[in-house]
């Protein structure tokens, strides 16, 4: 993404990018200056906005929009008990401080009780505030969400926190596009999260640094924006700044009607304006991974980073397997942390816990899939399950359906919405030596509790394996029983 | 931010190199939601040693910090910065910064100078001779003088004029408000915003 002149063809990322351009950088020896962005919508939570409010303060700076900015709180909040007084002093401050920020810089706040708290990337697209063409940024690195309605979305730190509440733009250097093109479609028993797990598996960590990519091809043009939101959501596990999808009738359907959406004459001008952000053709990606979705099994973590991935009947890899020593070494290290030997097959796996929820996988479509498989089922009884909805509202329209009867019938916990057990930051964390198959973003040691151990996983896996109580696909609960010969 | 051209204080000789941000100021300091206050938690573990620099009553109040090469390495942590900020530093001196590190002083107002390593043992010397002598730095000139030694430091034309001037990133931003409010006045009406509230 070097230079942008009118008549090229642009990718999707391009064009988001020209049309928020404040102040373009300067050529400085060749090398670019970061152009001034304009910023469409900040979201904020309690974790890293406290001293971004301070810096304000102390400056003496209002919030420049307060009208293009929204908070909730998530991170810290528990699920269980939501009207008592949080108990840990920490987060009962950072949720505490949110609250006088908010009041006092004008901003609006969801806050724990109310049906729009919840996790921040769920709660802007759920209100209809994330649509396509914006920019979208968040403390948080998981903002990446938001790109799969087209957006370009971005997490950032504290510090560019307080220069966006305090002049709604940030500055960014230009960065790399790259398309990732799923052909083909998806088995039964398969979905998004597998095509994101073994697209990491295939670029790495750190194969997207520098990049913002565009997922593309049949299989993501057939996928809900939920789902496409749970790929978009790791592209930050890839290394990238940003991941997007270019938005078509199913992102049009899904805003429309949402309660910030635009309505009558606007709603049309605004389709207009999104079907024209679409890639065009003969533009030039500075990189390109193909995938085969027919190809896809489901896919599972063995070890601690995303990128530690295999197809669930595969089997635990050998050290030996990885030519770089330094892959080599992570392997050898992961397998200590995780406690498993080579050559284990994947299926063979036993869990403690299940856990189904997080920004990833905590819409009512992932709660959805996994109640069909679960339904009429128990759960194994040394298995927990806990069910996390993304929001309030997820919540609410979960139980509009009846969904928490049949998780509260298999045996799960049905809790209240928020980060919960995707990081350790609340009441709500694994136990050291525990073991989880998690629909959340990250198995990095320690993530989900001090010790704790984490296979990701997809929603139907998640549930299935809460039925075998091993590390299981949808096909192994789906199949008839054996006939007794 | 104050803006800063010269600046002349008692210095602290730290002979370590690779000074880590976790050195600095250990992860627990993390959770805290103020921006200031951080004096106590800069080398946090280091002071619980009678012995270290900073606990010897001669360089308490020392805001010049010469440290050994690679000060700064490790996590992104702003804290560091406002560690070093809030206990009083106004230049740390070392021959090799932490990129990070190196562009988040900047943007607090704290002067990170690079000084070839022969004259950060001179410096070392000098100020372990005398831990009253002075540091004085001069950025118009980039000179710097310790006792007997003289020398020069690097800093970039950029870093060097955002200090002299005082301006931090949202300062430096804020100089394009004409052009901020030129984009918003442009800005479709159909795009979303978050208040008033609709649910
Ligand atoms: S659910 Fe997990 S990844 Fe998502 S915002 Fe919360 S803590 Fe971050």
């Amino acid at each position: 993404m070097v230079e942008i002149a009118s008549d090229k063809p642009l990718t999707l990322a391009e064009k988001v990018w020209r049309d928020h351009v404040v102040v373009r950088g300067k050529d400085n020896d060749g090398q670019r200056a970061p152009d001034l962005l304009y910023i469409d919508l900040h979201l904020v939570h309690e974790v890293t906005s406290p001293q971004a409010f301070e810096g304000l303060r102390l400056a003496g700076r209002p919030v420049r929009r307060p009208d293009l900015t929204i908070a909730t709180e998530d991170h810290n909040t528990p699920t269980l008990e939501i009207d008592k007084p949080i108990a840990d002093p920490i987060s009962r401050i950072q949720v505490d401080t949110l609250r006088a920020n908010c009041e006092e810089f004008g901003i609006r706040l969801h806050s724990l009780g109310d049906a729009n708290q919840g996790i921040v990337h769920v709660v802007g697209p759920q209100l209809g505030l994330t649509q396509p063409g914006m920019t979208v940024v968040c403390g948080d690195s998981h903002t990446s969400t938001h790109g799969a309605f087209g957006s370009l979305a971005m997490g950032i730190g504290t510090s560019e926190v307080e220069h966006v509440l305090a002049t709604q733009t940030l500055s960014l250097k230009p960065f790399k596009t790259m398309a990732v093109t799923v052909n083909g479609t998806l088995k039964p028993g398969v979905s998004s999260k597998d095509i994101i797990l073994a697209v990491i598996a295939e670029i790495g960590t750190g194969g997207g640094q520098g990049y913002v990519l565009e997922y593309r091809g049949t299989a993501i043009e057939q996928l809900s924006m939920e789902a496409r939101m749970t790929i978009c959501n790791m592209s930050i596990e890839a290394g990238a700044r940003a991941g997007m999808v270019g938005p078509d009738e199913t992102t049009f359907d899904y805003v429309q009607g949402r309660p910030h959406a635009p309505t009558g004459e606007e709603w049309d001008t605004a389709v207009e304006y999104w079907r024209s952000l679409r890639t065009d053709e003969g533009a030039e990606f500075d990189a390109e991974v193909v995938i085969d979705a027919d190809q896809l099994e489901p896919f599972v973590t063995w070890g601690t980073n995303p990128g530690h991935g295999v197809s669930l009947n595969d089997a635990v890899p050998q050290p030996t397997d990885f030519d770089d020593p330094v892959d080599r070494e992570s392997a050898e290290r992961a397998l200590e942390y995780m406690d498993l030997e080579p050559g284990t097959r994947m299926k063979d796996i036993r869990v403690d816990t299940v856990f189904l929820g997080s920004c990833t996988n905590s819409r009512l479509e992932d709660l959805r899939k996994a109640a069909e498989i679960i339904r009429g089922r128990h759960k194994d009884p040394q298995v927990r399950m806990i069910v996390v909805p993304g929001s309030a509202q997820v919540r609410l329209e979960a139980e509009a359906e009846g969904l928490d009867q049949v998780f509260k019938d298999f045996g799960a916990e049905w809790r209240f919405a928020g980060c919960s057990m995707c990081l350790g930051m609340n009441p709500d964390q694994l136990a050291p030596g525990e073991r989880c198959a998690s629909t959340s973003n990250r198995n990095f040691e320690g993530r989900q509790g001090k010790g704790g151990r984490t296979h990701l996983v997809s929603p139907v896996v998640a549930a299935a394996t809460a039925i075998r109580g091993t590390l299981s696909a949808p096909s192994d609960v789906l199949l008839p029983e054996p006939t007794p010969a | 931010m104050e803006p800063i051209t010269t600046h002349t204080g008692t210095g602290v000789p730290l002979r370590q190199s690779n000074v880590d941000t976790d050195q600095i100021i250990p992860a627990v300091f993390l959770k805290r939601i103020t921006k200031t206050g951080f004096e106590d938690a800069l080398f946090y573990a280091w002071r619980k040693n009678p012995d270290f620099v900073l606990n010897q009553e001669a360089y308490k109040n020392g805001t010049v910090l010469v440290a050994g090469p690679d000060f700064g390495t490790g996590s992104s942590r702003e804290h560091a910065v406002w560690a070093l900020r809030d206990y009083g530093f106004k230049v740390v001196i070392s021959s090799r910064f932490a990129d990070i590190f190196y562009s988040n002083s900047a943007k607090q107002g704290l002067l990170a100078a690079k000084v070839a390593q022969p004259d950060v043992e001179l410096m070392w010397k000098e100020l372990e001779k005398d831990p009253a002598t002075e540091i004085t730095v001069d950025l118009e000139s980039r000179t710097l003088r310790c006792g007997t030694v003289d020398t020069t430091f690097e800093i970039d034309n950029y870093t060097r004029w955002r200090l002299m001037e005082g301006l931090d990133d949202i300062s430096l931003t804020l100089r394009q408000d004409a052009a901020i409010g030129a984009y918003e006045s442009t800005r479709p009406s159909l795009k979303p915003t978050t208040l008033p509230v609709k649910v």
